[in-house]
């Protein structure tokens, strides 16, 4: 701190609910404790050099129409030594691939290499307007045409929607498409359907596109019943939404022949792409028949995930879907220049579009990255990460399967990931336990209870950029937790014990939402501005 | 290949303990004559780091960086100064290759930090809630518009014609498929917004009025009136807003009553990248409407030995638990650029937010003067921030298109936001931040009284 705390606000965080183990600050070591924004910084202090203008909007000359601000907004503000400490401290309490082995099933936690960050950052990508003119951004749009040719080429497909701004947000695109198609054709249908298997933004993507959500059957080999399909579809199915490879980690084999059948009653297939890490190099959607599949630049073509987002979800279209895909996109002319296809010129080139999802036009700051790190691999090294994804996945598999239950291990090999069930454990342990555990052992757990089919659900997804040597130090550390699971070791359930927290209260956070900071009850009332010793 | 660390010797060993002659013998499951015997032809193979940054470095070079130019592009998108510390935080791997904090056992820093954001757009929007971030602006104002519907039931969206027209737009798309009415309009051009017009089109079926503040003209005005006719007819009150920094200088919209406050987050801590990623902000005034809230929110609460943590709570909303029952099909929020956000957020603080609100609309009044002197060009709006509109005595595109030939980027054009509206085709939306200087507002001036003489 290098400027007092002016506000009477007494930090939340005191020494005892810190609750060090015998260290005064409740630090320990390297791991330390770190208090909110809001907790150690002021009103007054600022780390940025700003002109010294009036800032007092309501006594001075402005033509803020009588709006000016006159009561404070109560954002606390470090100098830029403290920043840097203040997220660094919180950076460390964070997992990462960076640190290791993250193998959360579906996913995709592979390495994110930094040549991408340099190239995001070049000037003439970073520091450019979306509403420039069309002629001083052509290197944009021939990046994001760039990149369009290879997911078409990669996907066996006929057209790209580049503009969705994750998956879930691409999968709303594709289904927004089919609707499309089948209102164009007078034939509003009612139902799509999805396999229970599926991702929890399939069924939520159809309902809020205004379609009624039906599950699909699946065989006891985890694949989606063909014949059961068959049976259900009809003239009020609008379409399937399908994982391939689904969220078993096996390929659908009969993806080509659900295809078919889907089309023969005049409807539309939609592909979860979410898994095409696995099969890219390998096998073209479109050649199994699919109309429309977002592709997560964040999974298969390693963009940084973090923390979160942001994500990006372009959409490889079918001829049948082409000409309802979203504006903005980008067109090459005869004489090799990109041009813009947005609202101005849309009504000669794409009058059949169902218009825009969102402001501009897409995760230009993804389109970079994606696309220098698919030009690094080439279509030979594309090929070589999905077999080395699924060469990993199955070593995975097959080095756990006697001492870990994979219900879908009779199935053939899996691909890029691999499931396995709690049945085996004992003295009520669950699979959360043993997720903690490996959070002790020094690994980011798998995820957990999905897929739903599966009981206790552990989906592990390695990634193609693990060594053999970090795979067999995870299967020794799986294969100790997997025999103190079965054994009933009690002690399991106190994991972690090493991690920064202890197991949180989630149903605490739940029943007494606390989502933005308060300030504590001081005695006497909240301090005013003049008795924060405004400016 | 650098980014693949098995070597074949692995590979077989691998292959070994699997069982498996070879890799290709893995997509057995891939039907025959479907499966890729090698790379598709056709295109390139594998290319090292120097040649990957070069053909990247010759695309950039095709566009002409703002940096470069005297700018003065806005329309939901702003150029302000991106301190380095906020870079440095956020190229840092624990949190640039961490992923959602499913495990908030091992991801507290993200989660402190999303508390932190979330609390910081709360007070800046003057909102009791906000949440963990939204894909991007447009986005985010589309979910409220859903949230509006269900919170009253209703199905009439009454818009502004002032609010950006690509969030019109993702509104009416979207609309289409949910049998949303939409009321819309366009915008009216005049120095104030035309309060009383849209006052009039709210009535007993409006679930809600969507507002932008300041507007896409860059005019200021008071939202009270319009929340109030809005909860007189039992409507709801979004309001929109696509500059932040605006904030530190006029007051908030949930102090004026807004139900919901959406918005763009672009402007505090992240470039302009051609309009991607960025980052949608989302809040609600009153706390009973947090079980409509769309995203992720992270909550504060006690480990086991009672130590203060965070964790993403109240997913019972989402569609991980929810599936079609969900308020949204969101699955992520824009993490890194929240994180980016709040980097610029605490190094500003209160004082500096105020300061740098002040310098943009300083130097924002000198251009609209030094513009006015210009012949032939009016300065539209009564009341801006540090965006307004001109009109011009000719079609804005032209000269729009004619400036960049002479690297100047003076603003966006209506005709370009509004194609095809004939009324709006003379008018040229003009964006000034702390980034602009003196010298760049006069290098605009005088360009404009030579295209123009």
């Amino acid at each position: 701190m290098n400027a007092p705390n002016k506000s009477g606000w007494r930090p939340a965080l005191n020494l005892d609910r810190r609750g060090g183990a015998g260290t005064a600050t409740g630090n320990k070591a390297l791991m330390l404790e770190e208090p909110l924004i809001f907790e150690i910084g002021t009103f007054e202090t600022t780390g940025v050099d700003l002109p010294d203008v009036p800032d007092d909007f309501v006594g001075g000359a402005n033509r803020l129409g009588g709006l000016a601000r006159s009561t404070p907004i109560g954002l606390p503000g470090l100098s830029e030594p403290e920043t840097v400490r203040h997220y660094t401290r919180l950076s460390r309490q964070n997992y990462a691939i960076d640190l290791g082995l993250f193998p959360l099933g579906s996913c995709t936690m592979k390495h994110n290499p930094r040549l991408n960050e340099k190239v995001a950052r070049m000037p003439g990508f970073l520091d450019v307007h979306p509403l420039q003119p069309v002629d001083t951004v052509r290197g944009a749009l021939e990046v994001i045409n760039e990149l369009a040719f290879w997911l078409i080429e990669l996907t066996g497909m006929h057209g790209v929607a580049m503009t969705p701004k994750a998956g879930a947000h691409g999968e709303l695109c594709g289904i927004l498409c089919i609707r499309a198609a089948l209102e164009a054709k007078g034939d509003a249908r009612e139902v799509i359907l999805v396999p229970e298997s599926a991702h929890g933004t399939n069924p939520a993507t159809a309902a809020f596109a205004g379609y009624r959500v039906e599950n699909i059957p699946a065989t006891s080999e985890g694949r989606v019943d063909l014949e059961a399909l068959k049976a259900r579809l009809g003239p009020d199915v609008a379409g399937v939404m399908i994982t391939n490879p689904n969220t078993c980690g096996l390929f659908e084999r009969d993806m080509k022949a659900i295809s078919d059948a889907v089309h023969a009653v005049g409807g539309y297939v939609y592909c979860d792409g979410a898994n095409f890490n696995a099969i890219v190099g390998r096998v073209r959607p479109g050649d199994l028949g699919v109309d429309a599949m977002h592709i997560n630049l964040h999974k298969t073509f390693s963009t940084p995930h973090g923390g979160g987002g942001p994500g990006s979800g372009p959409v490889v279209l079918s001829e049948a879907l082409s000409p309802y895909g979203p504006l903005p996109f980008t067109a090459r002319r005869a004489d090799g220049t990109v041009d813009l296809i947005e609202e101005e010129n849309a009504g000669a080139e794409h009058p059949h579009t169902f218009g825009r999802m969102s402001a501009f036009h897409g995760q230009m700051g993804m389109f970079t990255r994606a696309l220098a790190y698919i030009l690094s691999h080439g279509a030979d090294g594309l090929r070589q990460v999905s077999g080395d994804a699924v060469l990993n996945a199955n070593y995975l598999l097959r080095s756990l399967d006697d001492v870990l239950d994979a219900p879908f291990g009779h199935s053939g090999p899996c691909m890029h990931e691999a499931l396995f069930s709690d049945k085996e454990f004992a003295g009520g342990l669950s699979t959360l336990d043993l997720a903690k555990g490996m959070i002790d052992e020094g690994f980011h757990p798998m995820t957990m209870y999905f897929p739903l089919v599966v009981h206790g659900a552990m989906l592990v997804e390695p990634t193609e950029t693990e060594s053999k040597a970090g795979l067999d130090q995870l299967i020794v550390a799986l294969r100790s937790l997997a025999e103190r699971a079965r054994a009933g070791d009690e002690t399991l359930k106190n994991a972690p014990i090493h991690a920064p927290r202890r197991r949180l209260d989630e149903t605490l956070a739940a029943r007494k939402p606390v989502l933005a900071w308060s300030e504590p009850e001081v005695p006497g009332g909240p301090p005013t501005r003049s008795e924060q010793g405004g400016a | 290949m650098r980014y693949l660390p098995l070597t074949d010797a692995d590979r077989s060993a691998m292959l070994n303990v699997i069982g498996a002659p070879s890799i290709d013998a893995l997509f057995v499951d891939v039907p025959d004559g479907l499966h890729l015997d090698g790379p598709i032809a056709g295109l390139p193979l594998h290319a090292s780091e120097m040649a990957v940054e070069k053909h990247m470095r010759r695309l950039s070079k095709k566009n002409l960086a703002a940096a470069d130019a005297a700018f003065f592009c806005g329309a939901g998108a702003y150029r302000h100064h991106v301190p380095a510390t906020v870079d440095h935080v956020i190229q840092r791997g624990e949190f640039l290759t961490a992923y959602t904090p499913y495990q908030p056992e091992i991801a507290q820093g993200t989660l402190q930090m999303l508390f932190e954001f979330q609390s910081q757009v709360a007070r800046l929007y003057g909102c009791a809630v906000a949440n963990a971030s939204m894909y991007d602006g447009s986005t985010a104002c589309w979910e409220a518009v859903a949230m509006a519907g269900r919170v009253t039931k209703r199905d009439r969206v009454v818009l502004s014609g002032a609010l950006h027209p690509h969030y019109a737009e993702t509104i009416r798309t979207m609309a289409k498929f949910t049998a949303d009415e939409i009321a819309d309009a366009l915008p009216s051009i005049q120095g104030a917004p035309d309060i009383e017009g849209l006052i009039a089109r709210i009535d007993d079926t409006t679930s809600c009025v969507v507002v932008q503040y300041p507007d896409i003209l860059g005019r200021v005005f008071d939202l009270a009136p319009i929340a109030e006719a809005a909860h007189a007819k039992g409507a709801l009150l979004i309001a929109v807003n696509t500059e932040p920094v605006a904030l530190g200088a006029i007051r908030s919209p949930g102090e004026m009553g807004a139900d919901i406050v959406v918005g763009e987050g672009q402007s505090i801590g992240v470039g302009l990248q051609f309009g991607g990623p960025y980052l949608g902000l989302f809040a609600v005034r009153d706390p009973k409407h947090v079980r409509q809230m769309p995203g992720r929110l992270c909550g504060e609460t006690v480990d086991a030995e009672g130590k203060r943590g965070f964790v993403l709570t109240l997913s019972t909303r989402e569609q991980h638990i929810r599936r079609e029952k969900a308020t949204s099909n969101i699955c992520t929020n824009s993490g890194l650029c929240a994180l980016a956000f709040t980097v610029h957020l605490t190094l500003l603080g209160e004082a500096g937010l105020r300061r740098l609100a002040a310098e943009n609309h300083r130097l924002a009044c000198l251009a609209a003067d030094c513009l006015a002197q210009v012949p032939g060009v009016t300065v539209l709006n009564d009341a801006f921030f540090n965006e307004f509109t001109v009109m011009l005595p000719v079609d804005a595109r032209t000269v729009v298109r004619t400036l960049a030939d002479r690297k100047i980027l003076a603003g966006v054009s209506l005709g370009r936001l509004f194609p095809g509206v004939e009324a709006l085709s003379k008018g040229l939306v003009i964006a000034v931040t702390e980034t602009t200087t003196e010298e760049d507002i006069e290098i605009l001036c005088s360009a404009l009284k030579e295209v123009l003489a």
